[in-house]
């Protein structure tokens, strides 16, 4: 007679070994005569597809609500009439800072008078600078109010394009539809068309890490011990 | 084969399994951290473009420049303007908080007209065209009837172009009633007019003094110009120039001078004609300005070596002969000495007395009309008006005499006695009709509130062109409300003894937030409403119009730099009838001048002596403090909704007090449950108590915060003037 604690030193062992798993296999066997087996797989592989389906089509399109803008505008068409790029409309005022989205005024300079024949414009004008009321623009690049960001650094000082990370939206016909993110409030496109966050171009995503990327590449700064990164406090003021 | 519990299972770590391998928890938890920091309902700033406005501050008399600093149409800062002549780019507490009175929730935000009782807070809506319609038939009716000298305007001020507009309607409607709230440049005005012999405001050169002899003014603590003063407090310390601050209490001023020297309170008089007495035994003054330049020298020198010989001096006034002589020696030798008084901020009138004994200590050592010493400016001629026609009923009314009696009888040489105006009310020697109120809260800030809610029941039409619902604005029957400062065109002369005079101009910041209307405006309407003979005198079509055309040449340097300064007026003279500096100030009895004032009570009743302070910390003018001010304000000054009072600790053992035990604090005038703060720095056998506190009105910030000392004080009237004398009253606090 053996000890418990012997039978076990044996199936530790070698031969013991083997019967453990016989005795295991007998047991998986004689279930499966009656049991449930083919459905486990079945119900595991439902609840994962069903799980992959909704967190990859059906999620995205609850968080995100769809938003038409209030003008369709035109990109494309303005860049090729004005002279100076973006910075034409997206100015940098007198003081440096920069001026972000046109306001009213300084569209109505050309737009007092319906020029061209398409609709949009037509709104703009009857709707907007008619009734002297500012177009409430859905903008896609804007960011959490925590951050700080000086457009006049980067682009004035640094020398950065617009399409590094605003992408070719100047060569656009129409505005996409703005993704707003019901939780946050913020568009699609800081967090990225794809929810997987893969991203081929440098405006694909923008977020913390996309900012931090660029720096640490461009500046070669490691201002922060801790994460041997540009310091926190460089956008976080 | 069937689907049991297992199969369930299995779904569910398929189901998570997926879920691991789906961007939900990842993104949700990202979007989730973003949602905490930026909770959606905290409010963030709209970005825009930064401007900013050069205006000038009115929220008390001091007349500084700012610079407001706007994103977009959205005032975001207000700033003091570099290289304005009165603050040059600084800024006080109270002004750095202007921006909560503009945006904050005690706004008029339309005309209002009474629709309960008094007071009851029952207002209805009512259109700019229905209130000025029912003012003007409400004055026209009294100018039919006879009665136009019972209409009464209560002012803020009277420099400046919409106070001298109202004046102006009430001289050609017929009354002789403009009053503006009491303060010590009414006693400083008065002694001018009588040592000087002409209506002038007095300037101090105090940068250039090196000898500051302070009687109780509170130099860091709002005194004239708050921020030049305390600009000038620091480059004493750079120059070398000495403070000595003569105080019953050690305030801050007292604090931070090189010497603080306690004096009963009320005795300011007696140590001032004392240490004058010094110097003439001394033969201290300037003999050649004395000589040259003053009168009645002898008539003066006999009564203080007579009555205020340092012995008796020390006797009145509590201070030791010894510290008297050195520092009449002390003030005489300096070279730039001068001497203030007006206790704390100088929101009392004071006695004349008091005024014209601190004037004669400056006449003695010779520093007037010279650097570093004090002068006289003549009143503002800076606004050129148009004459005004007044008819036989304008003309007969305003010869009649004025409600608060100013100008006639035992006080010819008053203008404005407002502080007797509630009195003479209440108890019907005047009658009133209609009062407006500008700029000002006289049922919170005259003394003796009982007094004056009783006289405000006796007259029947009260009109505030208020901004704010005030305690005034509140006991309204009908409220006008003026475009804040920051919404309005407005010429702002200061009068706070700058070395020069400066007028600065506030413009519009932001445009008009509410369905408001600049009291000049409303005036002018009220005006054209009542059709000619009155309308005749006001021709111009706005406010705007009236100011530009009166400014004339000033307005385009004005709208361009903001302030204007008038070099020129500072011409070294005298207009009286000597032509010289009148010591005596045509008193036939000097002693009945530098009488003693008492305060009022009965010493057996009331042991103590209540006298209220000053504190930059504490708006006490028409403005209350906005909420920024209202947290600066130490626990030890306001604790909850309970005012402190400051009490020595000998005089608190006496009582059974100890540190935070309440108290009732009472007067002749009426009690309050109060805190008592022990602080040695209190002479024994007083109580101190801040001004501005115990609103009524106003926000929820504000209201029902501590005690109105004005509810406890009462008035006492200097027999040589009629102003208010008064620098406290007897007091008694009984265990609570």
């Amino acid at each position: 007679m053996s000890t418990p604690d012997d039978k076990t030193k044996e199936v530790s062992a070698d031969a013991g070994g083997e019967e453990a798993v016989a005795s295991f296999e007998g047991v998986d066997e004689k279930e499966q005569g009656e049991g449930p087996g083919g459905f486990v797989i079945l119900f595991f592989i439902i609840g994962f597809v069903a799980s992959l389906i909704i967190g990859w089509v059906i999620f995205p399109k609850l968080l995100y609500s769809q938003k038409r803008q209030p003008v369709d505008f035109n990109h494309a068409i303005h860049v090729e009439t004005v002279g100076n790029g973006c910075e034409s409309c997206h100015i940098f005022r007198e003081d440096g800072s920069y001026a972000g989205v046109p306001k009213l005024a300084q569209c109505a300079d050309c737009h007092q008078e319906v020029q061209g024949e398409n609709p949009e414009e037509k709104i703009f004008v009857e709707e907007y600078v008619a009734k002297g009321k500012e177009v409430p623009w859905l903008v896609y690049s804007k960011q959490p109010d925590c951050v700080f960001f000086s457009h006049t650094v980067h682009v004035k000082l640094a020398g950065m394009d617009c399409v590094t990370c605003h992408g070719p939206i100047g060569e656009s016909t129409s505005l996409k539809p703005y993704e707003e993110n019901r939780l946050t409030g913020y568009s699609r496109d800081i967090w990225g068309k794809s929810m997987s966050g893969i991203k081929k171009n440098s405006w694909d995503r923008m977020k913390m890490d996309d900012c931090a990327e660029c720096h640490e590449k461009e500046t070669g700064r490691k201002s922060s011990v801790q994460t041997d990164k540009d310091a926190c406090f460089v956008c976080h003021k | 084969m069937k689907i049991d519990r297992r199969c369930f299972l299995s779904l569910g770590i398929g189901g998570a399994a997926g879920l691991a391998l789906s961007p939900i928890p990842w993104k949700l938890a990202d979007d989730s951290a973003i949602w905490t920091q930026m909770w959606p309902w905290t409010p963030v700033p709209a970005d825009g473009e930064t401007t900013y406005v050069k205006s000038a501050c009115t929220l008390c008399p001091g007349g500084c420049g700012i610079s407001v600093r706007k994103v977009d149409n959205r005032a975001v800062k207000i700033e003091g303007m570099e290289g304005h002549p009165v603050n040059d780019g600084g800024i006080c507490l109270l002004g750095l908080s202007g921006l909560q009175l503009l945006y904050g929730p005690t706004r008029v935000k339309t005309p209002l007209k009474r629709a309960g009782e008094r007071g009851e807070g029952k207002w209805v809506k009512i259109t700019w065209e229905e209130a000025i319609s029912e003012v003007a038939k409400k004055l026209g009716d009294l100018r039919e009837n006879g009665e136009s000298s019972s209409v009464a305007c209560i002012s803020g001020t009277d420099k400046g172009s919409v106070p001298t507009l109202f004046k102006r309607f009430l001289s050609v409607y017929g009354s002789p009633n403009f009053m503006r709230m009491p303060s010590v440049l009414d006693s400083y005005e008065l002694a001018l007019s009588l040592s000087f012999g002409f209506a002038a405001q007095q300037g101090f050169d105090l940068e250039k003094a090196d000898f500051i002899l302070s009687f109780g003014s509170g130099i860091i603590e709002g005194w004239g110009s708050p921020v030049r003063m305390i600009r000038a407090k620091s480059s004493w310390r750079e120059s070398g120039g000495k403070t000595v601050q003569v105080e019953p209490r050690l305030s801050n001023t007292a604090a931070k001078s090189d010497k603080w020297i306690p004096i009963n309170p009320g005795t300011e008089y007696a140590l001032a004609l004392g240490l004058a007495g010094v110097i003439i035994t001394k033969s201290l003054y300037r003999n050649d300005f004395v000589k040259g330049s003053t009168s009645g020298f002898d008539k003066f020198a006999g009564l203080v070596l007579s009555a205020y010989t340092p012995d008796a001096v020390e006797k009145i006034t509590g201070i030791k002969k010894e510290t008297i002589e050195a520092l009449a020696v002390n003030f005489a030798r300096a070279a730039k000495p001068v001497a203030i008084c007006g206790r704390g901020q100088g929101r009392a009138q004071g006695s004349l007395g008091e005024l014209m004994a601190v004037q004669a200590l400056n006449a003695l050592v010779g520093n007037i009309n010279k650097e570093g010493g004090i002068f006289a400016f003549p009143n503002p001629g800076y606004m050129a008006w148009p004459d005004y026609i007044a008819d036989n009923i304008a003309a007969a009314g305003i010869k009649k005499e004025r409600a608060d009696g100013a100008g006639s009888g035992n006080f010819g040489y008053a203008k404005n006695l407002t502080n007797r105006f509630a009195e003479t009310v209440k108890s019907g020697k005047a009658a009133v009709n209609v009062l407006f109120v500008l700029e000002s809260n006289p049922l919170y800030s005259l003394s003796d509130t009982n007094t004056v809610k009783e006289a405000f029941k006796k007259i029947p039409f009260i009109v505030s062109f208020s901004s704010f619902m005030d305690e005034t604005a509140t006991n309204s029957d009908l409220i006008l409300p003026n475009h804040v400062y920051l919404e309005r065109y407005e010429d702002v002369y200061v009068a706070t003894g700058l070395s020069k005079p400066v007028v600065s101009l506030s413009k519009p910041v932001v445009s008009p937030q509410f369905n408001t209307k600049h009291a000049g405006d409303a005036l002018l309407l009220i005006a054209k409403k009542m059709g000619s003979p009155v309308a005749d005198s006001f021709p111009w079509k706005s406010y705007g119009a009236c100011l530009e055309e009166i400014l004339g040449g000033k307005w385009g340097k004005l709208v361009k730099e903001g302030f204007w300064t008038d070099s020129a007026s500072s011409a070294p003279v005298f207009k009286t009838s000597s032509g010289k500096f009148e010591f005596a100030g045509g008193f036939i009895d000097l002693a009945a001048l530098f009488a003693p004032v008492n305060a009022e009570g009965d010493p057996k009743a009331y042991p103590l002596l209540l006298i209220p302070y000053d504190s930059m910390r504490i708006a006490s003018g028409y403005i209350g403090d906005p909420p920024f001010a209202v947290k600066t304000v130490e626990d030890t000054v306001l604790k909850g909704k309970d005012a402190l009072v400051e009490v020595n600790p000998a005089t608190a053992r006496a009582g059974g007090f100890s540190e935070g035990s309440y108290a009732i604090l009472k007067t002749p005038k009426g009690s309050a449950k109060v805190k008592v703060h022990l602080f040695d720095g209190i002479m024994p056998g007083l109580v101190a108590m801040p001004r501005g506190l115990g609103h009524t009105a106003y926000d929820n910030y504000l209201a029902g915060k501590g005690i109105n000392v004005n509810e406890l004080i009462g008035t006492v009237e200097d027999p040589a003037s009629g102003l208010d004398a008064a620098w406290g009253i007897r007091a008694n606090l009984i265990k609570a």
